[in-house]
């Protein structure tokens, strides 16, 4: 049995914030190139970015309002991926979130139920929805031996394929079916709004609850510490009595709820109906700022704060510069990678420089 | 061709595999390579093939220092090596496994390779089936193959390492036929066993290996005695084994026939009582794991019962066993046994949880820091399992050990332990058994079951013996029965 | 004129085409043991550059080559990643994956709906006028003929040559394949690398033949490099089989477009997409026969239901190269 040995890394603040650094600048300096290859000027692009993200109250809090599902799909992946697992199906999970709670809305939007009971049902439903997808994806997985990115995969085009019926068939607008979406809801059943602006307290406040919520479990709870066991070495995990499977099932079960519930909020929040792209691609996003914030739930914060900041900062792009507002993904896309490739660098630089300095010692 | 190797050292990390280790094979001899595990045959062999470099020494063929840088290369010098594992493609067929390596064009000779397989098959009195997948193969036919190719390629310097352990008798005895014949042939046959007899009836030398050091070179005719000396050295003079009242059966196996892809243990009987200790000995791949892991709940036995006191928990799931009060300590630490990234502190508190929901962390460290002094630990609360030494990681998965158990299984606890170390985890293993506990331990230093031991179960190549005494064996019988002789 | 259903099956050639190029590239690069994560980014993007070369330029043969370096690129990052920095394969490909997209989409803003180059119909002299046959295989633009060659080709070289043993070795067991004397990781950067340019190559068929143009994220291009990785694994690792992969999701696609002024009730984007989860789905069945209930329940069945039902299921099970993803470090 060949002795696994660790190179003993002794890291000074500074090197690791300097690696850091540099991965930021490769990545700036990828999106200056691909800029440059449009023919726009990279400089006038992110000061563009940059003012269409902060230039007014509005906007500012628009990336409030674009971090809240960002944020409640991040922790709900922190949950998975600390599990060891790659929840891609958590795009579809928002789906199905917001497919539930549109149900529940247009069921009881003639009822006398007063309104605040009805968003709460509604958004609960959204949760159901959303864990019972991830659900899907766990029993794929265990009964049917289907690794959970392709199960995740399948079950997001299936989630595509189930909203779009629902938008042009039978909850269609009376005459038109477009994607434009469904009828709006009353005024009485949108979750309230600060005045003039988009941001709901309420989606503010869930949103930092399940931030805190998945910080504590994860780092003071018997459920966190177990959820990190399997991550890490399910094998072990199980030898030592974790029960497993039990656990992969309430990561993912937990992971579709939060996702689920930023469904719900995208569309009694934001939408106030049922759009096609409801999901707007925060499935896919929050994988990435998890990957970036090194799966840790305080650098998650700042990092979904960010790439929500890029998201709004680039709608105005097609209108002023004539630039698609992709850009956002270009940026968050190239920060991952270099991140990425740059701790693989790293880890061979550093493990190189140990083993010449124990040669010589 | 004649070998040489002159002066070997290997060290892996802070292991010192071999020291000082020479040896000289003949051509058109039988050369064997006798020692227990850890002995560094395997090692040395490894070496010689081209697959390790060593750290010093030198190797000469007919004279002339060579150096590989790989096993290929070595095999274009004429060394060939059978490992104990075959590296071959188990999903690929017998003919493209034989091909493979071969030198040659662009397209595949599938008919010239069938007919070169043919031939040397037919020669040899081997019959394999071009078209058959390998993982479909016995394990004798995997190494048939094997030799095949070896000789294919041109072999003239042959190395087996420990070739029979899982075929057939009529397949060993085809294999002996087949290396006399190559010797006669000319070539150099190393043979590397740990088998005495085998060693006695085919080897024109042996070598001896112990403890990564040359413990002597013996020529016919062989004393059996002699060779188990060297092997494994002068018996310790023993101190007084406990005498444990012992309590009501906390295992019970009957019947019981177990296995995997390479060995088949039948018809094991074994009682365990309260406060016994029971050995498992016998060479690795011989069978104890096999036991223990049925014994644990991790295996299915294909047939027989396996009682945990009084109830019967054949074919239910690892969770039930673990609830019976069955523990299970593998010898593979940080890939089965540990979680690598997680905190001493942290692996603690899985297994003893303070709560039900939220964790202390203050109280949780501090409850490591009493376990870590309670077992030794040279690491704090907050170090990674990964970090620890071999030994530290040992006394760890002892410290998981959750009271009170019924019954431990536990293998190999003091591999790779140095002897403070290994006493040290004695005389706990001891008081769990004073504390009424059963223990089952797969080692293999006779010395330590002989020493702790009240009965010993001896394996040898799927063969399981009944429960010995202690009390009646010597360490040179003990020492016989896991060569394969004397049962 | 031929009747209409074979124009139809013509056309579900014509479609399937690029997407079986696709998945032989990808099963040549997972044979070696790399998985490609980033298809469905490297084929969009390639795809784009692909076209906006060819527009540029006016000359096909570049913008194939653009699609090319892009697929080969992307799939070099992703072995370079893996191979030689060890990061987590998946990690790296799906970062790609989105980051080809949108670097798709943003790069090909201008290009959208730009009139480009596209390649024609390549008829077969004497082929073509063969009743039935003739305008189903040979009046077909040459990227079905080319991927009908790559499917021959492939399954030649990984069967029949050295080079081929090689690799199915070197995705079995790397490390008695190193111990044989093989390079593996430069056999593992070179499968990568050729199975991304395969990639790249059938992205940009879609914008330079079978589309014609680039439509942006209306393209439909979006989600055809995951189908390609599911029919890799459905297609066992196999060019034959999993051109059949191929086949049958061009089919089913075309049967979507077929059935939709049958089925009234259903809206069309409905069975646009319904083909998506349908391929993904077939993975179940490829691992089903080894799951432990199925088993339980074979067992109650009478045994020549049992026979049958296990026969189909192991026909249909796959088993993927061993060393698929592992990390194998040359000592």
């Amino acid at each position: 049995m060949k002795e696994i040995l660790l190179p003993r890394v002794r890291t000074s603040r500074w090197l690791a914030v300097g690696w850091q650094g540099l991965s930021i600048l490769m990545a700036l300096l990828f999106t200056t190139l691909v800029l440059l290859l449009t023919g726009a000027p990279p400089l006038e692009a992110y000061r563009q970015v940059v003012e269409g993200a902060f230039g007014s109250l509005k906007r500012a809090t628009d990336i409030l309002v674009a971090w809240v599902p960002l944020m409640l799909v991040t922790s709900g992946l922190l949950l998975t991926f600390t599990a060891g697992l790659w929840n891609i199906g958590v795009e579809g999970q928002i789906v199905l979130g917001a497919i539930a709670t549109t149900g529940v809305v247009r069921a009881l939007q003639h009822t006398d139920l007063p309104p605040p009971i009805i968003l709460v049902l509604a958004l609960l439903a959204g949760m159901a929805g959303g864990a019972a997808w991830a659900g899907l994806v766990g029993l794929l997985k265990v009964y049917g031996g289907v690794h959970e990115i392709f199960g995740g995969l399948g079950l997001n085009f299936v989630a595509t394929t189930l909203i779009l019926w629902l938008i042009f068939g039978p909850w269609k607008r009376p005459g038109i079916g477009s994607m434009s979406g469904t009828e709006p809801f009353p005024e009485r059943l949108m979750l309230p709004t600060l005045p003039g602006l988009r941001l709901s307290p309420w989606a503010l406040g869930m949103a930092l609850l399940s931030v805190a919520l998945v910080y504590v479990l994860l780092r003071n709870t018997y459920f966190g510490l177990r959820l990190k066991a399997i991550g890490k070495n399910l094998r072990a995990a199980h030898l030592l009595g974790v029960p497993t499977t039990r656990y992969l099932f309430l990561a993912l079960l937990g992971c579709g709820a939060m996702a689920g519930l930023a469904g719900s909020i995208q569309v009694t929040a934001v939408y106030h109906r049922l759009i096609p792209p409801i999901s707007s691609g925060y499935g896919y996003l929050g994988l990435l700022v998890a990957m970036l914030a090194n799966y840790r739930v305080t650098w998650s914060v700042p990092v979904a704060f960010f790439f929500a900041a890029l998201n709004i900062g680039s709608i105005q792009l097609p209108i002023t510069l004539k630039l698609d507002s992709t850009l956002s993904g270009v940026m968050q896309g190239a920060l991952v990678l270099f991140v990425l490739l740059m701790q693989g660098v790293r880890a061979r630089w550093q493990a190189k420089t140990t083993v010449e300095s124990e040669d010589g010692a | 061709m004649k070998v040489e190797m002159r002066h070997i050292y290997k060290s892996f990390g802070p292991v010192r595999a071999l020291q000082d280790v020479s040896l000289t094979v003949q051509a058109g001899t039988i050369h064997g390579l006798l020692g227990e595990n850890g002995a560094g045959k395997t090692t040395l062999m490894k070496i010689l093939s081209g697959y390790l470099r060593p750290d010093r020494g030198e190797i000469l063929l007919d004279g002339q220092a060579v150096r590989f840088r790989s096993p290929a290369e070595g095999l274009r010098h004429g060394i060939g090596m059978l490992h104990q594992d075959p590296m071959d493609f188990p999903a690929l067929s017998v003919l493209d496994n034989f091909m493979m390596g071969h030198e040659g064009g662009l397209w595949l000779d599938r008919r010239g390779a069938r007919r070169a397989l043919k031939e040397l098959a037919d020669a040899f009195g081997f019959d394999l089936d071009p078209d058959a997948r390998v993982d479909s193969l016995t394990v004798g036919e995997r190494q048939q193959l094997e030799l095949l190719r070896l000789l294919w390629r041109g072999v003239r310097v042959l190395i087996l390492d420990e070739p029979t352990t899982g075929i057939s008798a009529p397949q060993k005895a085809r294999l002996f036929a087949t290396l006399r014949r190559l010797a006669e042939e000319g070539k150099a046959v190393i043979f590397v066993t740990h088998k005495l007899e085998e060693a006695e009836e085919l080897c024109h030398r042996v070598t001896v290996l112990r403890q990564g050091r040359l413990a002597g070179e013996v020529t016919p005719p062989y004393s059996p005695a002699r060779l188990i000396e060297l092997m494994f050295g002068r018996p310790v003079p023993m101190p007084e084994r406990e005498r444990i009242p012992l309590g009501e059966p906390v295992l019970e196996v009957q019947d019981l026939v177990v296995g995997d892809h390479r060995l088949r243990l039948s018809q094991v009987r074994l009682t365990v009582r309260a406060g016994e200790i029971i050995g498992l000995a016998g060479m690795e791949g011989s069978g104890q794991q096999l036991l223990m892991r049925a014994c644990a709940g991790l295996i299915r036995p294909w047939e027989g019962t396996i009682r945990v006191s009084g109830r019967d928990l054949t074919g239910k799931p690892y969770s039930a066993f673990l609830e019976a009060g069955v523990l299970y300590v593998p010898a593979n630490r940080l890939e089965e046994g540990l979680i690598p990234g997680l905190t001493l502190t942290e692996h603690f508190q899985l297994v003893y949880p303070n709560g039900r929901h939220l964790i202390d962390w203050e109280q949780a460290r501090a409850e490591a820091q009493r376990r870590i002094r309670e077992f030794h630990i040279r690491g704090r609360p907050e170090t990674p399992v990964e970090a620890l030494s071999g030994g530290n990681q040992q006394r760890t998965l002892l410290a998981l050990i959750r009271t009170p158990a019924r019954l431990l299984l536990l293998e190999h606890p003091t591999r790779g332990l140095d002897v403070e170390s290994s006493l040290w985890v004695w005389e706990r293993l001891k008081e769990r058994a004073r504390q009424g506990t059963a223990l089952m331990v797969v080692s293999s230093d006779l010395q330590e079951l002989m020493q702790y031991c009240h009965r010993i179960v001896v394996f040898f190549s799927g063969r399981v013996s009944e429960p010995i005494d202690a009390e009646q064996l010597t360490l040179d019988r003990l020492g016989h029965m896991i060569a394969g002789r004397g049962w | 004129m031929a009747p209409e259903w074979i124009m139809g099956l013509a056309g579900v050639l014509a479609a399937a085409a690029p997407l079986l190029i696709a998945v032989i590239g990808e099963t040549f690069s997972e044979r070696a043991g790399v998985v490609n994560l980033s298809v469905n980014g490297a084929m969009l993007l390639a795809a784009m550059a692909g076209f906006a070369v060819a527009v540029r330029t006016g000359s096909l043969e570049l913008g194939f080559l653009t699609g090319i370096l892009v697929g080969a690129g992307m799939a070099l990052v992703v072995a370079f990643a893996s191979l030689t920095l060890r990061q987590s394969q998946v990690a790296v490909g799906l970062v790609l994956a989105l980051l080809g997209r949108d670097l798709a989409y943003f790069l090909g803003n201008p290009f959208m709906g730009v009139p480009g180059p596209r390649v024609g119909a390549l008829p077969v002299p004497v082929l073509q006028d063969l009743p039935l046959l003739g305008p189903l295989l040979f009046r077909q633009s040459p990227l079905v003929y080319i991927a009908g060659l790559s499917v021959i080709l492939a399954w030649i070289w990984i069967f029949r040559t050295r080079p081929g043993l090689v690799l199915r070795c070197v995705g079995e067991r790397p490390p008695a394949a190193f111990v044989r004397g093989v390079p593996v990781t430069r056999v593992r950067y070179a499968y990568a690398v050729l199975g991304g340019a395969m990639v790249g190559f059938a992205g940009a068929a879609y914008t330079l033949d079978l589309k014609g143009g680039w439509q942006g994220p209306i393209s439909g291009i979006d989600g055809v490099g995951w189908i390609v990785l599911a029919i890799t694994i459905f297609g066992g690792w196999h060019p034959v089989r999993g051109a059949f992969g191929a086949l049958l999701f061009a089919l089913l696609q075309w049967l979507s477009l077929v059935l939709q002024p049958q089925l009234p009730g259903v809206p069309s984007q409905v069975l646009n997409v319904a083909p998506f989860p349908l391929m993904i789905f077939a993975l179940l069945l490829t691992n089903l026969g080894s799951t432990e209930w199925v088993q339980t329940l074979l067992a109650r069945l009478p045994e020549s239901g049992r026979r049958l039902a296990m026969r189909i299921l192991r026909s249909l099970q796959v088993s993927p190269p061993a060393a698929l993803g592992m990390a194998f470090e040359e000592e």
